[in-house]
Order: C-alpha cells, then structure tokens, then sequence
C-alpha cells in the first residue's frame, strides 16, 4: 500500500495524545490511592490535558487531508454498526470532549468533589470525567487499529498483533510525552512517567517484533491463477489493459525499491524503540529533562517512520492484477 | 431475490476493449456526472474507468496462449466493500443485489477500494469521490428503450457475445445456465466474496474426424474412378441431386 502521510499522521499524534491522557489520568487515579504523592501531580494534570487535546486536534485535522470531500466527514459517524472507521469518527470527537472537560476542571478549579473515599482521598469531577476518556482512550486505540485488522486479504494487517501494536506504540509516546512534561511541570514526578514510559516501549518493541517475525512468514493466499481463475503454474501478465497510471497504480504501490523499505525498518526499530529506551533510562537515572525532552522527539520521529513501514509492508492483493504496464 | 450479475466467456473474448470504451462512453455521459481523465493528451495521463481488458500469457513458450481478461466490479453476494464504508455511499441493493456508491454521500476516504481485493473501485480524482461499475443501473431499468437494449452497455457492445447479463439466482436465466453448463467460475474464492460475476474457462475445441469420414470407403463414385455415363436423354448423376 502507498502510505499517506495524512494517515501516518492523524495515527502517530492520536496514539500519542491519547496515551498522554492515558498518562495523566493514571497518575491521578495513583495518587488518589495513595500509590503516588497526593500533589505532586497537581501541576500538570490541566496542562498535559491541553496538550493531549493539540495532539488529537492535530490528528484530526490531518486526518482531512486524506479524505477527498471533507465538507461531507460529519457523514461518516453514519455506519457504526458495521465500520470501525465509522467508530472511530465517534469515538474521537467523544474523546476530545472528555480531554477538554478534564483540562478545563483543572485549569479552571470548577471541579467539585464527588465522593470521598474511606481514606478521605476525593474523587473529583475531573477524575470522574478523565476515567470515561480514558476507557475512550483505549477504544480509540482499538478501533484505528481494527480499521486496519478487519481487512482480512490484508493479511500483513489481520492480526490481534496490529491492536497491540496500536496500543503499546500509542501509550509508549504518550508516556514518554507525559515523562518531558513532567520535567517542567511536575519534576516529582517525571521518573513515573518515564518508568511507565519504558516499559511501554520495551513491550511495544516486542509486539511490533512479533509482528514483524509474523509478516515475514507470511505466504500468499491469492496467486494470479486465483485472480484469473486459471489453473496453469506458469502465467504472466502481458497487459494491465492500460498504458497510463491509474488509482490502482497509484494508491496500492509505494513505489520504493525494497531496499529502502528494509532498510526503513531497521531505522524504526531504533528511533522508534531502541534509542528511546537508552533515553528514557538515562533520564530515569539523572533526572536529566534533555534526555526526556529528546526521547520523545526521537519516538515519535520513529513511530511515524514505523507506520509509513506498516502501510509500505501491506501487499494488496489487487497487485495481483497489476503487474505490467502496457 | 434477484442478483444481476455478468457472465465473461473467456473463450470468446478477443481483448478489443470495445466495452471498455462503451463502458466509458455511456458512463461519462450520463446523469451520475463525467467519469473524468487527467491530462488525457498530455504525456502523464490518467483516467477512471470501471471496466478494464487485461491480457495474460498462460504457458510457456511455445506452448502459450493468450487470455484476455476483462476485469470490472464482480457485485459481490457478500461484498467486503460495503460494511466498511463509515458514511453508507457504498451500499448492495436489496432488490437486485448491484452495489453501488451514492456519489453524494461520498466522502472520498477510499477505505472501501482497500476492502476490495480485485480492485474494482478507482477514485475519480475531478470530483474526489469513489467510483465503479454500475451494472448500467440508469440503462437496465429505462423504460424508453427497447427491452433488447436493456443491457448493460459493455454487453451492447461485445462484437464476439463474451459478455452474458442475468439474474444468476433464476436457475433459468441465461447466465446461470452459462455457469452451471460451461464450468463458470468466480475470481478469488479462497476471500468468501461470493463474486455474482463469473467467467466462463477457455476450452479447447476438438473434431475427431476418422480417415473413412475424410474419404467414404464405399462412395460408388470411387469403385472404378469412373462417373457412371448414362444413355443419351437419361437423366446423369449430376442431375440427381434436382431430382
Ligand atoms: S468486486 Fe470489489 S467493489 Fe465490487 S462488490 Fe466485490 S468487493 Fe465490492
Ligand atoms: S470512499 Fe466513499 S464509498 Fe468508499 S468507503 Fe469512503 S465514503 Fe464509502
């Protein structure tokens, strides 16, 4: 498949706003368990919020510039029975609203307490709103990637694999994101988020891996005798019907050698995995908030490098039919 | 329930590509709005089209033969194309099972082209929405033509008749005799699609003809080499056969 940079985008910023919520809304919960410092946290809860928000707005809006009508999006919340894109253009704007509800409450102090729990901890409106964003958070995760892993002759993509990938690699950014905010903003903090923050990209590295051992297993189902339903060893395509290109010439193929496309992945699996982890446990031992600030830099810059890799690896098999120009 | 569906002899199909062009003529031209080209004189042209001719080779050489294939939307029975669709364009009618896109409900996201696996569907590129083959649904139904031009308009056009046109689900119809009787076959079954277009195989036609068919053993003309004279004022042999 040809990778769209607006999809690359709209997933690598939603991945990562929703795992900073994630993040934010965890160490909430912690600390009104009495698990982290009571208000150690308090600083960042409102602003991290407002940056989970930018992140997901920024995925939004790239994700326009995929579509080909954009004045007609409010249409596609249509067909949540049936589409996993259709749930996740209502899970999202769902999402958004929680995120800004939970930032709002806490930058403007109109959050009431709700409940108190034995232990005299209080379970504020913000965190009440912030544990539904986060079972949103989740969802969102799984319905991008079920959009990916319903396409069943997309066998590189059809697998539970993908979910987990989608979800680790999100929550991985989204608490090495939440881990340099800290720095500034809750510096008590920060090795929270950053031990979280490694070991979501240690368990994402490991996914992503299976993922790929899987992927490179893979043998095609679909062959030119299925596709033309003839049964003879040796066919070949003389003529594609045209000379020009067309969408199929154009949206399935990413047009780069294979060398590239390997060697892509093996830039991935570092920016993405490796040098993030070397960072993110140098910060943890020296508190140092450069080493932070350039893990998710790094991460970040792999991930999207990792998705142009996860579109480039699905082979269509509508190639099939498409293998010679003339 | 009916399901229209076309049935492609790829015994009989000659690559012309006459559907191709009468596909893109009719459709262009009709209340759905342009199927549009890109730069159609210039060097890096590009067009939608919903019927293409593709041309394989099946063999090796010497021993090859060329097949030409034409390759539109196969309306499938359970179309991975549509549940996908977030906005309800891509829809299979109920009434004779054609899939369709409403061209105003269209949101261009493409997602239903990545669900396709033939590659049925192409973007038109002009008006950003997805496009395919409408089975001639503005064409099949006109009253103002005559019941034998109720077809759709690549069946029209096929010089050699590769292209049949039915309901598959009337065991009567032309097709489903075509498919139950000629070996037809669906593309990619091993996706459970259930493609409504078939495609009949190519087959080898044989005349066994023995020596004594070539060369009668008995012809009376051939006992002694010699037409037999009849006397003056009687009718010859040639005669025989006006007789
Ligand atoms: S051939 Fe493709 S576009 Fe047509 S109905 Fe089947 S899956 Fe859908
Ligand atoms: S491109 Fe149009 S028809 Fe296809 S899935 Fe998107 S909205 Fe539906």
């Amino acid at each position: 498949m040809r990778p769209a940079f607006s999809v690359i985008f709209l997933t690598t910023l939603l991945g990562a706003g929703q795992g900073l919520f994630l993040a934010i809304v965890a160490h909430q919960t912690l600390a009104l368990l009495g698990v982290l410092s009571p208000d150690g946290g308090r600083g960042m809860y409102g602003p991290g919020a407002g940056v989970a928000l930018a992140l997901l707005v920024g995925g939004l809006v790239a994700s326009f510039f995929h579509l080909g009508r954009p004045e007609r999006a409010w249409r596609s919340a249509a067909m949540w029975r049936t589409s996993w894109l259709s749930r996740e253009v209502i899970v999202l704007p769902a999402l958004m609203g929680t995120v800004f509800l939970y930032g709002a409450a806490h930058l403007t102090g109109v959050n009431p307490v709700l409940a108190r729990l034995p232990g005299g901890g209080a379970v504020d409106a913000a965190l009440a709103v912030g544990l539904a964003g986060s079972v949103l958070s989740v969802a969102l995760y799984v319905c991008t990637a079920m959009i990916y892993a319903c396409l069943k002759f997309l066998r590189e993509w059809h697998s539970p694999l993908t979910v987990a990938n989608y979800t680790l690699l999100g929550a991985a950014s989204g608490f090495t994101a939440a881990a340099a905010l800290a720095t500034s903003l809750a510096p008590s903090e920060a090795p929270f988020f950053a031990g979280w923050a490694l070991a979501f990209t240690v368990l994402g590295a490991a996914s992503r891996a299976a993922s790929l051992v899987r992927n490179a297993r893979l043998r095609p189902v679909s062959t030119l005798q299925t596709a033309i339903g003839v049964r003879h060893p040796v066919i070949r395509q003389i003529s594609q019907g045209f000379t020009a290109g067309s969408f199929n010439t154009r949206e399935f193929f990413h047009g780069q050698a294979q060398s590239l496309v390997r060697s892509l992945k093996w830039v991935f699996l570092l920016l993405a995995f490796a040098v993030p982890a070397i960072l993110l446990a140098a910060g943890l031992a020296s508190g140092s908030a450069q080493a932070l600030a350039a893990a998710i830099l790094v991460q970040m810059a792999g991930l999207m490098v990792e998705r142009w890799f996860f579109f480039a690896e699905a082979n269509h098999p509508q190639n099939l039919y498409y293998q010679s120009v003339a | 329930m009916t399901q229209l569906a076309l049935v492609i002899d790829l015994n009989v199909c000659v690559g012309c590509h006459a559907c191709v062009t009468s596909c893109k003529e009719w459709n262009t031209s009709g209340s759905a709005g342009p199927l549009p080209d890109t730069k159609a004189y210039g060097e890096q042209y590009a067009g939608t089209f919903f019927n293409r001719v593709q041309t394989y080779e099946v063999g090796c050489y010497p021993d090859t033969e060329t097949v030409h294939f034409p390759k539109s939307c196969l309306h499938c029975e359970d179309p991975p194309c549509v549940p996908v669709c977030p906005t309800g364009a891509s829809h299979k009618r109920k009434e004779d099972g054609i899939v369709l896109v409403d061209y105003d409900k269209c949101i261009g996201c493409k997602y239903c082209s990545w669900a396709c696996p033939y590659g049925a569907r192409e973007l038109d590129d002009h008006n950003r929405i997805m496009k395919k083959c409408t089975l001639c649904v503005d064409r099949i139904y006109d009253a103002s033509l005559p019941p034998q031009d109720r077809k759709p308009a690549c069946v029209m056009a096929c010089p050699t008749s590769a292209r049949l046109f039915g309901d598959i689900h009337d065991p009567e119809s032309e097709v489903s005799r075509a498919i139950r009787e000629e070996g037809g076959y669906p593309l990619m079954p091993e996706w459970g699609t259930h493609p409504a277009n078939h495609y009949l195989p190519r087959r080898k036609t044989r005349v066994l003809i023995h020596d004594d068919e070539l060369e009668r053993a008995d012809n009376p003309l051939k006992v002694d080499r010699q037409q037999p004279r009849p006397a003056k004022g009687e009718p010859t042999l040639d005669d025989a056969v006006t007789w």
